[in-house]
């Protein structure tokens, strides 16, 4: 695996305006080509996080880097290139009133005109199975559909690192594995902040699980979640009657 | 919401025809022009609004639009009637007797105008509409170049029309589910709450919407990434061009 860091935040903390602190500190690496998982409650500071790898959210303290890029001032637009977010309700990512207008977004922010505009929304959806949908309306296609679309919106700005924010969120048992299936298939350095705990046993090898703020625990995936104890002291837990065996 | 059961907008495939092939940019430019001739039209001269209305139907065939749809878009125009009628009413003299009411002579030409007026308006828009899709009329004002903001504002209006039905729908089967049956306006203390819980919600998604954007780059302004084609098809003003004829002989008699 190559050891260069895609992201790296060092000591990273964040105050909301009102004064909640929901980042208290956080240290972590992601490697290029790992798929890391950050687990954790809700309200543990997931999602805060991620609006942090590519510039939504400034620190109070700490730095973030993309692949030895500071986030901040000139370099955001690059940064927002390389780190691709989908969100978690599609409704919020696609605002276009067709499919392909939304995949264009991206790309045409990055100044892309023309035949190679085209191409690129071409080449995502194809990417995404969603080729056939181009002249649709977001709203008119399925949850399923629309998560995988929100997924092309970003792939068409070519990002090195992919993050989901809870990307099975309301997705029937088909849907879910398709999504996985294609997260797998990109073969990207990815980053899935969830809270179902079998997704991210089923699509990252690591996990980093994250309470209150701060990191308190990062390894193998299969690791964190059979460490029982440590899954219960942070109100995470296997549903009942499953047992984890290596795969 | 999931699934696509009544949508707010149609977007199902435009029925192919002479009208839906023409470039959207045209169809607005041609829509505006016709409706500035009949408004411009005098309202005594009633053989001109025949006239009018034979470019609407001539448009209608030519659109392959079935009269049964137009007749229903006509619905939009109910408010306007209501208020046409009244007119003869309240109006000044001179007054004229019919069955032994009053009505009066300005007011009766003041509600027939606004009819003629407001129908043919309805007509040729629902033209518009039935041969266009609302995402093609949307870069057709692009092309004309209305302000770039203006039209991602309507595109917004589009896009979440549905999206904020969905969750007042939701919002509401939630409160008739508790047994809430609001009959009169004082009982109406949980469909207000339900309107403030719909404003702060779609308030929250617009933040969530533009986190989302500004993630991919949106620097504050909207990317144009429609360029001007080249299948233009400008004899179609001769359409408003015969409803300004009209307009024109209308206004010299």
């Amino acid at each position: 695996m190559n050891e260069r860091a895609a992201l790296e935040l060092r000591g990273v903390t964040f105050a909301y305006p009102d004064g909640h602190v929901a980042l208290r500190g956080v240290d972590l690496t992601v490697h290029a080509g790992e798929r890391v998982a950050i687990l954790g409650p809700n309200g543990s500071g997931k999602t805060t996080l991620v609006l942090h790898l590519n510039g939504i959210h400034s620190p109070t303290a700490g730095t973030v880097t993309v692949e030895g890029l500071a986030v901040s001032g000139a370099e955001l637009r690059e940064v927002r290139r390389r780190v691709g977010l989908v969100f978690q309700d599609p409704d919020d990512q696609l605002f276009m009133p067709t499919v392909g207008q939304d995949v264009a977004f991206g790309p045409a922010n990055l100044g892309l005109r023309g035949a190679a505009l085209e191409a690129r929304v071409a080449d995502a959806l194809e990417r995404v199975g969603m080729a056939d949908c181009r002249d649709r309306a977001p709203h008119h296609l399925s949850l399923g559909q629309r998560r995988r679309v929100a997924l092309a919106t970003v792939l068409s700005m070519h990002p090195d690192v992919l993050v989901f924010d809870e990307p099975s969120a309301n997705l029937d048992p088909a849907a879910r594995r398709e999504l996985a299936d294609l997260v797998v298939g990109l073969a990207m350095t990815t980053v899935v902040v969830t809270h179902d705990l079998l997704y991210a046993a089923e699509l990252c090898p690591r996990s980093v699980l994250l309470d209150d703020g701060v990191v308190v625990a990062d390894g193998p995936t299969l690791d964190i979640l059979r460490d029982r104890e440590l899954l219960a002291a942070h109100r995470l837990e296997l549903p009942r009657g499953v047992a984890l065996v290596d795969w | 919401m999931s699934g696509g059961h009544g949508h707010a907008v149609r977007a199902g495939a435009v029925p192919a025809s002479v009208v839906s092939r023409l470039d959207a940019g045209v169809k607005v430019v041609c829509l505006v022009a016709f409706l500035f001739a009949v408004v411009a039209t005098p309202a005594r001269q009633v053989w001109a609004f025949g006239a009018h209305l034979g470019l609407v139907v001539l448009a209608v065939v030519l659109a392959r639009m079935p009269f049964g749809a137009l007749l229903r878009r006509l619905a939009l125009e109910v408010p306007f009637v209501a208020f046409a009628l009244a007119l003869p009413f309240l109006g000044r003299a001179p007054f004229h007797t019919v069955l032994g009411v009053e009505l009066s002579v300005p007011g009766l030409w003041a509600g027939w105008s606004i009819m003629a007026k407001a129908t043919l308006g309805v007509l040729a828009t629902a033209v518009l509409a039935w041969s266009t899709a609302v995402a093609e009329i949307l870069v057709g004002l692009e092309e004309l170049r209305m302000p770039a903001s203006l039209v991602a504002i309507a595109a917004f209006m589009l896009r979440y029309l549905d999206v904020v039905a969905g969750e007042l729908r939701r919002l509401q089967l939630a409160r008739l589910s508790r047994a809430d049956d609001p009959r009169w306006i004082w009982q109406g203390r949980a469909v207000a709450a339900t309107a403030g819980s719909l404003f702060v919600r779609s308030f929250e998604r617009g933040e969530r919407v533009h986190q989302a954007m500004l993630a991919r780059g949106f620097d504050g302004r909207m990317p144009v990434t429609t360029a001007p084609t080249a299948r233009r098809w400008w004899p179609a003003l001769a359409w408003p061009g015969a409803a300004w004829a009209v307009a024109a002989v209308a206004m010299a008699r």
